[in-house]
């Protein structure tokens, strides 16, 4: 193992600086919990590491004009104990704090999860259904992006050299809107997804859906967004002819692959019926009677 | 060895090291501070042996680095016991039996402290739930759920006394 030069800058600017100039291999640290095991067991070797928990703007959940603002460093377990935040994005909430135990919530991020890569991370679907943007401080600047802009395969994602997520943002919340997120594992906690979903919805007159996003993990290279799924959502009240739409859209939508966490045929199928339960959650959170 | 200088308070204690960049905070309390008591079981986050509290948080130490700990606040299973007496959590684990070979214990310990600081009445689900993320090959976990339990019941007698005793 070669010597890890650590640094905790306290700015964004600084942390971007420090991986620009970086000769070697360079990683941001935020929780550890994909990082560390990944140094453990030697699939990178990092000769720099730069921890972003000193950095203010990643420590804080802030509510700016009904945004809601999470800093990159904020571990999940933080989110669940804000009480606005779980009322307003009580899916995005409950996805996050699946990840691991208390210990692995103590110090897991969203962003971590997110650049991570992985298609089964659990908050991801989620920060996706609910038009999340990832805040990043780079070289030539700061940019926002669609959260499912971040990821491009299995471990790799579009931030270039010197890019770090300083942030998530969450859009301006609605009356009569909410969100769920469901995932499969064959126990009850402390497993990975076997496929998952997150759905949110915004309801108009009479339990009528005005706007829905649907996303699946697990069941592709990356999260996906399933707009078919949404459109069989839109215009309408919940009931079990759309919801058959919902889960056959997710159906077709999906390409995953046959591993010994489940076959293509049972990722396919479950990703459909936890669509379905996912939409019947946030249908109810956002007041929809059924 | 061009490592990493850090001060941090270990149990109360102010406490000074120098490691590599690259360390965990795990390898610094066994090898550098002599702090024994929190054991590698996996070393990847996944059998809570290596638990401790940072800054009153509950994480495995496997997966912090000890330059990470700069200016925070570690507590180990080492600091539970007041001197000779043992926390009520230690006491209902010998007197529940909740250990047999022992490597896990000083990590269930530090979680379910952790949990009844938070959750002074926890039910019997909560408690599993809590304890989800600590491994145990020997006992079964029953024995251990019930000491947690005990120790629980325990904890809010002395603390009714205490409270009782404030109002005298
Ligand atoms: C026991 C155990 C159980 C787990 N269970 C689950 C689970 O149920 N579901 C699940 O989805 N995951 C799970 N995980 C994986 C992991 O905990 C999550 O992916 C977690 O959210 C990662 O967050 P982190 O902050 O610890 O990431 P880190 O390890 O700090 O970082 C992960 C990656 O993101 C990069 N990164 C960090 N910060 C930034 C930034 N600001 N900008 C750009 N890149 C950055 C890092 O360089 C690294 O490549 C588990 C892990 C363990 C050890
Ligand atoms: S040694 Fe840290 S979780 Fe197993
Ligand atoms: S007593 Fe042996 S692992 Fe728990």
């Amino acid at each position: 193992m070669t010597q890890v030069n650590y640094k905790a800058p306290t700015t964004t600017k600084e942390a971007s600086r420090l991986m620009a100039k970086a000769k070697g291999s360079a990683f941001l640290l935020a929780g550890g919990t994909d990082l560390l095991v990944r140094m453990k067991s030697g699939l990178i070797d990092p000769d720099l590491i730069v921890d972003i928990k000193r950095i203010p703007a990643t420590q804080s959940i802030k509510k700016n004009d009904g945004k809601y603002v999470i800093g990159a460093g904020v571990p999940c377990v933080a989110l669940g104990k804000n009480k606005g935040l779980v009322k307003a994005w009580p899916g995005v909430v409950e996805a996050a704090n699946l990840i691991g135990s208390d210990q692995i919530q103590g110090r897991c991020t969203m962003v971590g999860n997110l650049c991570n890569a992985s298609p089964a991370a659990d908050s991801v679907p989620a920060l996706v259904a609910a038009r999340a943007k990832a805040v990043i401080v780079g070289p030539k600047g700061r940019r926002t992006i669609p959260v499912e802009k971040v990821v491009t395969g299995p471990g790799t994602t579009s931030l270039k050299k010197g890019e770090v997520i300083e942030s998530i943002k969450l859009p301006e919340r609605g009356a009569r809107s909410a969100d769920a997120y469901l995932r499969f594992i064959p126990r009850t906690e402390m497993d990975i997804a076997v496929c998952s979903a997150g759905v949110n919805l915004t309801l108009g007159a009479k339990g009528i859906i005005k706007q829905a996003r649907v996303a699946l993990g697990a069941v592709a290279p990356t999260v996906i967004l399933v707009p078919a799924a949404a459109r069989a959502l839109v215009g309408k009240q919940l009931d079990d002819a759309v919801l058959a739409k919902v889960a056959a859209a997710c159906e077709i939508a999906c390409a995953p692959i046959d591993d010994k966490r489940g076959t293509v045929e049972f990722r396919t199928e479950v990703a459909g019926v936890l669509a379905r339960r996912a939409a019947t959650i946030a249908y109810q959170r956002a007041g929809g009677k059924l | 060895m061009s490592g990493v200088h850090v001060s941090t308070t270990v149990n109360g204690d102010a406490v000074e090291f120098v490691c590599p960049g690259g360390e965990s905070l795990l390898d610094v309390l066994r090898n550098r501070l002599g702090l024994t008591g929190a054991k590698e079981g996996c070393g990847t986050g996944d059998c809570g042996a290596c638990s401790v509290t940072l800054d009153g948080q509950l994480v495995c130490s496997c997966l912090v680095l000890g330059a990470e700990v700069e200016g925070r606040e570690v507590n180990t299973v080492e600091g539970m016991a007041e001197g000779n007496r043992l926390h009520p959590l230690q006491r209902q684990f010998l007197d529940n039996a909740a250990l047999q070979c022992g490597i896990c214990t000083p990590g269930f310990l530090v979680a379910a402290k952790a949990l009844l600081d938070e959750n002074p009445n926890p039910t019997e689900t909560e408690i599993r739930y809590a304890l989800a993320g600590n491994l145990c090959r020997c006992t079964g976990y029953d024995k251990i759920v019930r000491a947690v339990d005990a120790a629980a019941k325990d904890l809010r007698r002395e603390a009714k006394r205490k409270a009782r005793q404030k109002s005298k």
